[in-house]
């Protein structure tokens, strides 16, 4: 969680120095959500993001220094560079794809669950989403295909109150996401986002759910976006005592208060964090812009 | 060797990728227990069983977005899109994510989709449900458009198209589909993206594909008989695009028909003309270009039939570049 904390503040650094080209979607405030639901995967699962993705790939193992690489356009990047910020993917690690139309992922990833239950694999696909992306017809359409088919996926809402710039409840007629799951015949968990344990073990749950050929399920983890939607957005639309008691809600503090119990030194943690983060962006930088005939590779196999 | 409609060859084909491959599944909306709007399907429930082939809802977003995921895990999945305007549907799985998904990823994971879809006017379905939409995806990078004509095209391209790594679009004609013709049911010998030559000759070359490939050929008939021998060429595929095979015949004849069903605007004729003449081809005329009418496909049978380019339209296009030279 701190990695990925440091990851996107250098991120942020880079955008606004102008080394990041087009745009770029920060996840400061949602780390638990994406630590917690990857570390319940194992081996040979499936894991896809949306293009504010950068802390789902780090956190199924993707080496920061290709992914930083990836979001300033280096031919060491995850993707050559051509794929960037929104696109970050390492299918070595499953982290299968990070998609930018809202929603579009979610039948993708009924496609991944579905080759698992046909190969008999007995991975899960664990499918990551917005708020805003509960109103698109993707999402219905593969949450009904998902459990007519009793696929093996965790779609996992990440409900951070805000669908780009619109706040949830002008856009959404009901509290909870996860209710939606009821017009599926779907299980569901509604969930504290912010804390990595209770993600870690609503995850679990549904994957082993999965597993044991028992079909989807739909978690819906209440969290926060710390900064705007993208770019420089500074998310002035938002109440600013709606910030500040998220700001308290900080995930990051709340796991370093849980460990700290345990005796871990906490401090140490977070500085190797830093470092290596630090380091892997000093790689980054210093690899090679992509040939120009990398542009013609990869259109067909 | 045997005679098959066009349908009962592309049910041949599908029947034996799956028999030969295990990564074969076919999938869409009503295609196992009903065999398919279209009967292209029938038989393959039975005979393969309800892991390979399945029903699905009617969605088509998660169609194709099912064909992709279960293509990066290494199926080849191929789905039936039951009218090729509802492609339109699930636009942004086509062209946004299965023919992008590749170049983003820079090349980690091949995306070995095949959607089959039922194209093209002439049976009276109207506006919604007779477009020839392969235009459509001409501007779409990162995928093969086939569009077979014959039943052996049919048979041997799709085969083709389901052992692709690539994402591959197969435009099925619906006017089509009861045509005869013989098949040979072999692995297919060659590579998606060379066209065919359906007649020999030397006086104008006349491109088509699907249903106006056969009214290119009795256009050509026709001019025969008054002394004009026209070569006729069949693209099969509209991306690649064969723009080799029509130079080669162009060096002979110097005068270009291209024969298209659906409106000129946007279409792969003006993308054939262009390629042709920047590639230098020295014509005697200008080239031509017979297109369907610029209107939605309207219903009525004599309103569709004068949309639809006709043999005289051909005829007397191929006369005219002749005449001038």
């Amino acid at each position: 969680m701190w990695e990925i904390r440091a990851f996107e503040e250098a991120t942020q650094r880079l955008f606004t120095s102008g080394l990041v080209r087009g745009s770029t979607h920060l996840c400061q405030g949602q780390e638990a959500v994406v630590v917690g639901a990857c570390g319940a995967l194992r081996d040979g699962d499936s894991m896809l993001c949306t293009y504010r993705g950068h802390g789902a790939v780090l956190a199924m193992g993707a080496p920061a220094d290709r992914a930083f690489a990836e979001i300033i356009g280096k031919a060491g990047g995850l993707c050559g560079g051509k794929g960037g910020s929104m696109h970050l993917t390492d299918a070595s690690v499953g982290a299968l794809g990070s998609f930018a139309i809202v929603g579009a992922h979610l039948p993708i990833a009924l496609g991944t669950a579905f080759a698992s239950t046909y190969l008999e694999d007995g991975a899960v696909t664990l499918c990551f989403f917005g708020d805003g992306a509960a109103n698109i017809g993707a999402f219905h359409e593969a949450l009904n295909m998902a459990s007519i088919w009793k696929l093996p996926v965790i779609f996992v809402c990440e409900n951070n109150l805000y669908g780009e710039y619109t706040a949830k409840h002008l856009t959404t007629p009901i509290d909870r996401i996860a209710d939606r799951a009821d017009a599926y015949s779907m299980a569901k968990h509604c969930i504290d986002g912010n804390d990595i344990a209770v993600v870690h073990g609503a995850v679990a749950a549904a994957a082993e759910r999965g597993r044991a050929g028992q079909g989807p399920t739909l978690v819906e983890a209440l969290t926060y976006r710390h900064k705007g939607h993208s770019r420089t957005d500074p998310g002035k639309y938002r109440p600013k005592e709606e910030v500040e008691l998220w700001l308290g809600r900080d995930p990051i503090p709340r796991l370093a208060e849980q460990l700290r119990a345990r005796g871990v030194d906490v401090d140490a943690v977070e500085a190797e964090a830093r470092a290596a983060i630090a380091e892997a962006l000093e790689r980054a930088t210093s690899w090679d812009d992509p040939p120009h005939d990398a542009m013609f590779e990869d259109v067909m196999a | 060797m045997s005679e098959l409609t066009y349908r009962e060859a592309v049910r041949a084909a599908l029947a034996d990728e799956l028999e030969a491959d295990p990564r074969v599944v076919t999938f869409g909306e009503d295609i196992a227990a009903a065999g398919g709007a279209f009967k292209v399907t029938e038989g393959l429930l039975e005979q393969f069983g309800p892991r390979r082939v399945l029903d699905t809802p009617i969605s088509e977003q998660a169609i194709i977005g099912t064909a992709i995921g279960a293509s990066i895990k290494g199926l080849h999945p191929v789905v039936e899109l039951m009218f090729a305007d509802f492609a339109a549907v699930c636009f942004d799985q086509i062209a946004n994510q299965l023919a992008k998904y590749r170049y983003m990823t820079g090349g980690q994971v091949d995306v070995p989709v095949t959607i089959r879809m039922a194209n093209g006017a002439s049976l009276g379905f109207g506006a919604q449900h007779s477009q020839t939409v392969e235009s459509w995806f001409l501007n779409v990078t990162g995928l093969v458009l086939v569009a077979p004509s014959t039943p052996q095209d049919a048979y041997s391209l799709l085969r083709a198209s389901i052992q692709s790594p690539d994402p591959v679009l197969v435009f099925e004609h619906k006017g089509l589909y009861n045509a005869r013709g013989p098949v040979e049911r072999i692995a297919p010998a060659e590579p998606l993206g060379r066209a065919a030559i359906l007649r020999r000759g030397d006086d104008v070359t006349i491109v088509a594909t699907q249903l106006m490939a056969a009214r290119a050929l009795a256009a050509a008939d026709e001019l025969a008989a008054r002394g004009v021998e026209a070569e006729v060429i069949d693209l099969r595929t509209l991306a690649p695009m064969d723009v080799d095979t029509v130079l080669e015949s162009l060096g002979r004849t110097r005068s270009l028909v291209v024969v298209q069903e659906g409106p000129l605007a946007g279409g792969w004729a003006s993308t054939l003309v262009t390629r042709v003449v920047t590639a230098g081809a020295l014509l005697a005329a200008p080239p031509a270009v017979v297109a369907s009418q610029e209107t939605p496909v309207p219903y009525a049978t004599n309103l569709e039939t004068a949309w639809l380019p006709s043999v005289e339209r051909i005829v007397d296009a191929a006369s005219r570049p002749a005449e001038v030279a």
